[in-house]
């Protein structure tokens, strides 16, 4: 733990070119709610993978550069913002919290993720919210191609384009775009926004920080029409 | 998994860190290639020669070369200079010995692959003290055939042409069986071989290589992500569907690329690099004065 420097009592500075990740994750996990008043923050991170996993407190963490795959995966409940890029899978599986992110995050992005709020300044890649099953993703930029790929709950929320084949065998998540989208997925559908949706997306847009209307949004839903086995679909399966 | 590392140069100042840096980001991919790999560097040449980049399991002794032929050898490997009017009798002197193989020709590149740790194989050959203008690096987790230096990357099938690859082609025996009517020779069963005789066909039909990349979207089939260098040209091309990772980073000096950005974290200037991820089916292509 000598990577664990003190600075004023609640701010705890870890530097990972002295400390494994091993440790950092270990650090975190152990924390529990009577010390989670400190700021974390990481340096070094050189892209790491599976930075600050498995944290199950309400910790503010901040990472000091871009991280690698998986960071903050199956977060409950951590403040955790990344000064850079993250690779493959930040925030998957996240049940409650937030991840911020300053930079673009890469693939399936948000997968899994029950809970919490996924923010992403940049753009994400491919499969971002992918089979999202509650979660809240805002992206200020845009998505690459099969993003919320079977999400069967919570709000994708693009603020810029999205790439092929949307919201393909989508379930019950709501989306939400400003942007064009370049095609819709397998049983997605333009659908109209009503006084709920409009009220979710109005709430994410601000805790975004972002100043667009929701009425400059398009809503994407699913069709239902892939929902139960039916003979005549069987092309789509 | 495989791991890939590319790097070119836009200006001279880091031709002579180019092999130190290549041996970095080759290191630290290991986690994704740890039983092979390789690299193909571009160094200077000499006007009105040739390199020869040879690989022996056995080594060199009983090479007996032409008249005023000079073997530079490190290792399994040796790069012999000749004079282009004496290729033909190079590759003569060449061809009665079964145990050694032409692993890559060109005016500048030269090209090495092993098995091993990729720490162990970039130095074996003496990676880190070489220079050059572009390099591209592979580390190995076989998938399509044998771990052995023929199955290494990168493959090279054409003069000054090498090409690197993560993922799997579905298509490649039929792609083979095409080329091989069209003159491309194979050394392997491998795929990635494959990739690399399409895009050296296409090009000696006259093709850019990255006209050659936008003909490989067409026609290979497969998850691919490819890195490829030719004289002076550094192209990269990921499949529609995206499977392999990649990450790259620009800067007015250098373009890089990596499988993970963990590779590209000890290059100069990192920090104010432009990072982005390469698009899906969209081809990449940069290309200097030669």
């Amino acid at each position: 733990m000598n990577a664990l420097a003190k600075t004023v009592e609640k701010d705890a500075i870890y530097d990972l070119a002295t400390g494994g990740l091993r440790g950092l994750n270990a650090a975190l996990q152990a924390l529990d709610e009577k010390n989670a008043e400190k700021l974390w923050t990481i340096r070094n991170p050189r892209g790491a993978h599976a930075l600050a996993v498995g944290v199950t407190v309400p910790v503010r963490i901040t990472i000091d550069g871009h991280a690698g795959y998986y960071c903050a995966g199956m977060n409950d409940g951590a403040l955790i913002t990344i000064n850079g890029n993250t690779g493959t899978g930040v925030a998957e599986n996240m049940m409650s919290g937030l991840v911020h992110v300053r930079g673009d995050a890469s693939q399936s992005a948000g997968a899994t993720a029950h809970g919490g709020l996924l923010l992403i300044e940049g753009n994400a890649a491919a499969r971002c919210g992918i089979s999202m099953k509650g979660a809240n993703i805002v992206v200020k930029g845009d998505v690459g191609h099969m993003s919320a790929f079977m999400a069967q709950s919570g709000n994708l929320v693009v603020c810029g384009d999205a790439g092929e084949a949307l919201g393909d065998s989508l379930y019950e998540a709501r989306i939400f775009v400003k942007g064009t989208v370049k095609s819709l997925g397998a049983d997605c559908e333009k659908k109209e926004m009503n006084a709920e949706d409009k009220e979710i997306l109005a709430a994410l847009l601000q805790q975004a920080g972002c100043c667009e209307a929701p009425e400059m949004f398009t809503r994407y839903g699913s069709a239902r029409g892939l929902y139960h086995f039916h003979v005549d679909n069987a092309g789509a399966y | 998994m495989c791991g890939i590392a590319g790097l070119f140069l836009k200006t001279p100042s880091l031709e002579p860190e180019l092999g130190r840096l290549m041996s970095v980001m080759l290191t630290m991919l290991t986690g994704r290639g740890p039983d092979s790999a390789g690299f193909a560097i571009y160094g200077k040449g000499k006007p009105g020669f040739r390199k020869f980049t040879l690989r022996a399991r056995g080594g060199f002794k009983g090479l007996v070369l032409p008249a005023g032929l000079e073997l530079a050898a490190q290792g399994d490997h040796a790069v012999v200079l000749v004079p282009e009017a004496r290729a033909a009798e190079l590759r003569a002197a060449l061809a009665g010995q079964s145990d050694i193989r032409i692993a890559a020709t060109g005016t500048r590149m030269e090209l090495y692959k092993g098995v091993g740790l990729p720490e162990d194989v970039a130095s074996r050959y003496g990676l880190a003290g070489m220079s050059g203008s572009h390099a591209i690096g592979h580390t190995r987790m076989a998938t399509e055939s044998a771990v052995t230096a023929e199955g290494a990357h990168p493959f090279s099938t054409g003069a000054d042409q090498c090409l690197v690859h993560n993922g799997s082609l579905s298509n490649h025996n039929d792609v083979r069986r095409v080329l091989m009517r069209e003159s491309i020779e194979f050394a392997t069963q491998n795929d990635t071989e494959v990739a690399a005789g399409f895009l050296s066909c296409q090009m000696r039909e006259g093709r850019r290589l990255d006209e050659a990349l936008r003909d490989a979207l067409q026609i290979l089939d497969g998850f691919y992500t490819f890195v490829v260098g030719t004289e002076t040209g550094f192209g990269v091309l990921r499949d529609p569907v995206a499977c392999k990772p990649a990450v790259m980073a620009e800067t007015d000096d250098y373009v890089a690329f990596g499988s993970e950005y963990r590779a590209l974290a000890d290059l100069p200037g990192i920090e104010q690099a432009h990072l982005f991820e390469p698009e899906p089916g969209r081809v990449y292509f940069w290309e200097r004065a030669a």
